[in-house]
């Protein structure tokens, strides 16, 4: 690029509509998130935009950020936890030229976050969105190829299939074998993909104060969690569901709780555990 | 066996192009009793139990099952959502390939706990349990539970199916040539193994098959279809030895005997 991009009044990107999307579109998806917190964890198809990014990288989740994003909005973008690695760092970047919004990269502070494969350690609060990046929106795909008919066994609540999945795991390994992406029941009806976060962090949706938003953007699905609805892990009575976590504390703030991060240091086997939420990490260590 | 039929069908019209699969069928079973539809290839057997399990809508007629409350359920018009919780509940259905019946690549124990974990189960112990009764039933060895079916013989696949679709103790039970395809001696094994089996668990079964033999030794009562028409039924051994229809007679004394 040779000249600098012209700036608009307020700090936008000129020839760009507010936060990118023309605002038919984003009208458009506001129609399935609204049917969509309708009916929580049901998916509903909708007509995903190319974006300036590629498939994979975000583009269910900068879509929905994109239609739900107003100009007093803060926004923090996290990836795998982190808020500055490259995904999460353009994100940011590409919503403070084409919305001009705050961004932060505290918890506390933002009122919309987008996340990929983490929920924040610091508890969420009325009033919050969290936007989850979704690569495959069906819980059932591995085990029934035919979309068609994995839509007729969400019709019928007919989910005897993801049972027969974890009894597999535990007669082979003594344990289900899912570490992440751990398939939910929503309100007791629709299994949903909490989208690839640790099973660690399944815990954190159950009946959380904030709206919760998934956009898969290749697929062409949005789904929801509307604040305090039930999201169940699926286990059996005498195998009940544990979220998993390395059995170390985090070297830089020493916490035992979070969800930590390896690290390989070299290659003769050093290796030690980080956070993987970097803005709840440097928090407790400001706080020391 | 109680007084009022569990499954009740009557004007049943189906066509394929100018072909009658069903003409005027009327058939009537009661709680645990065995019937047979006896016929050869292309004679509408299948497309009578596909029509009776509610796989295929008939071009007229009607097909009623009185469920364990005693409800009647009009078999086409309930929908597919109530057809589903009879299959996985009331109903059963026994395949000629079991391959049609089993998940390959799920193994004999989860194959059998399916049907339990659609309906609700949710303790691993007992599936497990329940699991290894059933495969003790049908003569499997508990030990190989864990294996997958793929690496199981013909015999055992069928009794696989059997075990797993028996499991959930099902009311009604649709097989369709369950013992085509397999050797004699295996054969004969199995349709004892069925015969207990039903005997055991009173169930009612609708069993399609070309075999006199299967027919006689399992069944209380046969129906023989010809081209879309019953053309006779009646009580096993007085079809069998007493076939009026010519059609029947041409059939009973075609058997090879051995």
């Amino acid at each position: 690029m040779s000249a600098a991009p012209e700036v608009a009044s307020g700090g936008t990107l000129a020839g760009y509509n507010f936060a990118y999307l023309d605002e038919d579109t984003k009208r458009m998806i506001r129609r399935a998130l609204l049917k969509a917190v309708a009916v929580p964890g049901h998916q509903v198809p909708f007509g995903s935009r190319e974006m300036p990014l590629p498939y994979g990288w975000g583009t269910g989740g900068i879509q929905v950020t994109a239609s739900v994003i107003g100009p007093d909005d803060t926004l923090k973008v996290i990836d795998q936890g982190a808020d500055d690695t490259t995904n999460a760092v353009s994100i940011r970047r590409f919503f403070a030229r084409v919305a001009g919004v705050a961004t932060t990269e505290r918890t506390a502070d933002a009122t919309v976050i987008q996340t990929r494969h983490r929920i924040p350690e610091t508890p969420l609060r009325e009033g919050q969105i969290l936007v989850y990046q979704v690569p495959m929106p069906e819980p059932l795909f591995r085990l029934e190829p035919r979309v068609a008919e994995t839509r007729r066994l969400h019709a019928l609540g007919d989910y005897g299939l993801m049972h027969v999945k974890l009894y597999e795991d535990i007669a082979r390994r003594g344990e289900v074998e899912i570490s992440y992406n751990y398939p939910v029941m929503v309100n007791g009806r629709y299994l949903m993909s909490p989208s690839p976060i640790p099973a660690f962090d399944n815990p954190k949706m159950d009946r959380m104060p904030a709206l919760q938003l998934f956009g898969a953007g290749r697929e062409k699905r949005i789904y929801a969690v509307p604040p305090y609805t039930s999201v169940r892990s699926l286990d059996f009575e005498d195998h009940p569901f544990r979220p998993g976590r390395a059995d170390a504390s985090c070297a830089l703030c020493g916490s035992r709780e979070t969800y930590l991060d390896e690290v390989v240091t070299d290659d003769r086997g050093g290796r030690r555990f980080l956070c993987s939420d970097t803005d709840y990490c440097a928090e407790r260590r400001a706080d020391r | 066996m109680s007084d009022a039929p569990i499954l009740e069908a009557s004007g049943l019209h189906l066509r394929f192009g100018s072909v009658a699969a069903l003409d005027e069928v009327a058939l009537r079973v009661w709680p645990g009793e065995v019937v047979a539809i006896l016929g050869e290839s292309g004679s509408g057997k299948t497309s009578l139990l596909r029509v009776l399990s509610g796989t295929v809508a008939p071009d007229a007629g009607e097909v009623f099952y009185r469920d364990a409350a005693g409800v009647l359920v009009p078999v086409h018009v309930a929908g597919e959502a109530a057809l589903r919780r009879l299959a996985r509940t009331e109903w059963g259905f026994v395949h000629q390939n079991p391959r049609d019946g089993l998940r390959l690549g799920v193994s004999a124990g989860g194959n059998v706990g399916e049907r339990l974990m659609a309906v609700g189960a949710r303790h691993y112990g007992g599936i497990r349990a329940a699991a290894a009764e059933w495969l003790r039933r049908v003569e499997i060895d508990p030990a190989r539970m864990d294996d997958l079916p793929r690496d199981f013989s013909g015999g055992m696949q069928q009794r696989l199916q059997i075990a797993r679709t028996l499991v959930t103790r099902p009311r009604l039970v649709f097989m369709d040539e369950p013992t085509g395809g397999l050797d004699v001696s295996v054969q004969a094994r199995l349709l004892d193994l069925i015969r207990a089996l039903v005997a055991d668990l009173g169930l009612a079964v609708l069993l399609v098959t070309h075999d006199i033999a299967v027919a006689r030794l399992l069944a209380h009562r046969l129906v023989v279809m010809r081209r879309g028409r019953v053309v006779e039924h009646g009580l096993t051994d007085r079809v069998l030895d007493d076939p009026q229809h010519e059609y029947t007679q041409l059939l009973v004394s075609s058997v090879l005997a051995a």
